[in-house]
């Protein structure tokens, strides 16, 4: 039964993989990047990692994947052609590209498969109790390695204030290019003239503009 | 299964995102192609903590899964920024940082 498993979602996983390379809709790209995780996770259950797969499913396929629909939805994905179709190089590029991807392929197959491990072609370990379950991960988390839980955490909080740095609305709703630019007749000008400008930006003058 | 096919497919996975990070040019697509390298990187390790019998290689698919997350919320915050910018969203138009 386990082989018969593997190979389903092996080739689902590799056929998700080829599908977020080749389709041509970002929105397509992630809902194909879903199915590859899903079946990552089938994977990850047959090596017996199995807080690992439902980690990968909940956050990964769940979250993280709900913020790129989020984005393409907000940015408006648009088609864009496979390869360079006008872009610097061209064909000529691409192919270049694949040819170094097939070598490195290659390379590692041979790195990995002919690499003597004899325990390569076995098994694995055999199975404890408990292995990859909750408690024992969490147990690693908090002695072994708890150094590594704490930065892991710190990490995700200046992600989080990164991200939403980056992100944030700068200004008012107004041209883009003009925003935070100052003329020299607002530096000479008194606050509170009254003019067009102060009245349609509902800014009193010069102190909210430095601002 | 012997561990063997599992590092076949984490091979297989990887360059497939390797090529994606280099044909494509919406940076969108590349995010979700680093991811699928990352996840490739994250089979790898699960399947020689599998391999050892020691699950110090989960421990690390976990720690490795944190850091994507914090990669993909910077990196879609910064294709944000792009977006409200109004420059095009393809890597070969930005080219100002380009020597």
């Amino acid at each position: 039964m386990a082989p018969v498993f593997f190979f389903i979602c092996g080739i689902g996983a590799i056929g998700g993989a080829i599908g977020v390379v080749v389709l041509k809709h970002p929105l397509y790209s992630v809902l194909s990047l879903v199915f590859h995780l899903l079946c990552l996770a089938g994977l990850f259950l047959l090596l017996r990692a199995e807080f690992v797969a439902a980690a990968q499913v909940v956050v990964y396929a769940g979250a993280v994947m709900v913020l790129y629909v989020f984005v393409v939805a907000y940015v408006g994905g648009q088609a864009e052609p496979v390869g360079n179709a006008g872009g610097p190089g061209g064909p000529a590029v691409r192919a270049l590209t694949l040819g170094v991807v097939t070598l490195l392929l290659i390379e590692l197959l041979i790195a990995t498969l002919g690499s003597g491990l004899s325990a390569i072609g076995e098994e694995g370990a055999p199975y404890t109790a408990g292995f990859g379950s909750p408690a024992k991960l969490g147990e690693l988390f908090l002695t072994d390695f708890l150094l590594a839980f704490e930065v892991a955490s710190f990490l995700l909080l200046i992600a989080a204030v990164g991200a939403v740095v980056l992100a944030r609305r700068r200004g008012g709703v107004g041209d883009p290019d003009a925003e935070g630019r100052i003329s020299v007749a607002q530096l000479l000008s008194p606050e509170g003239l009254g003019t067009m400008a102060e009245s349609v930006s509902g800014r009193s003058g010069l102190k909210d503009e430095v601002r | 299964m012997a561990i063997g096919w599992y590092l076949g497919v984490s091979v297989i996975i990887f360059c497939i995102g390797l090529a994606g990070v280099l044909i494509r040019r919406n940076p969108l697509v590349i995010l979700l192609c680093l991811e699928l390298m990352l996840n490739a990187a994250n089979l790898a390790l699960i399947a020689f903590a599998r391999m050892h019998g020691n699950m110090d290689g989960q421990v690390f698919a976990i720690v490795v899964m944190v850091v994507a997350a914090c990669e993909v919320t910077v990196g879609l915050g910064m294709i944000v920024a792009i977006y409200r910018r109004r420059l095009p969203i393809d890597v070969d138009e930005l080219k100002a940082l380009n020597g």
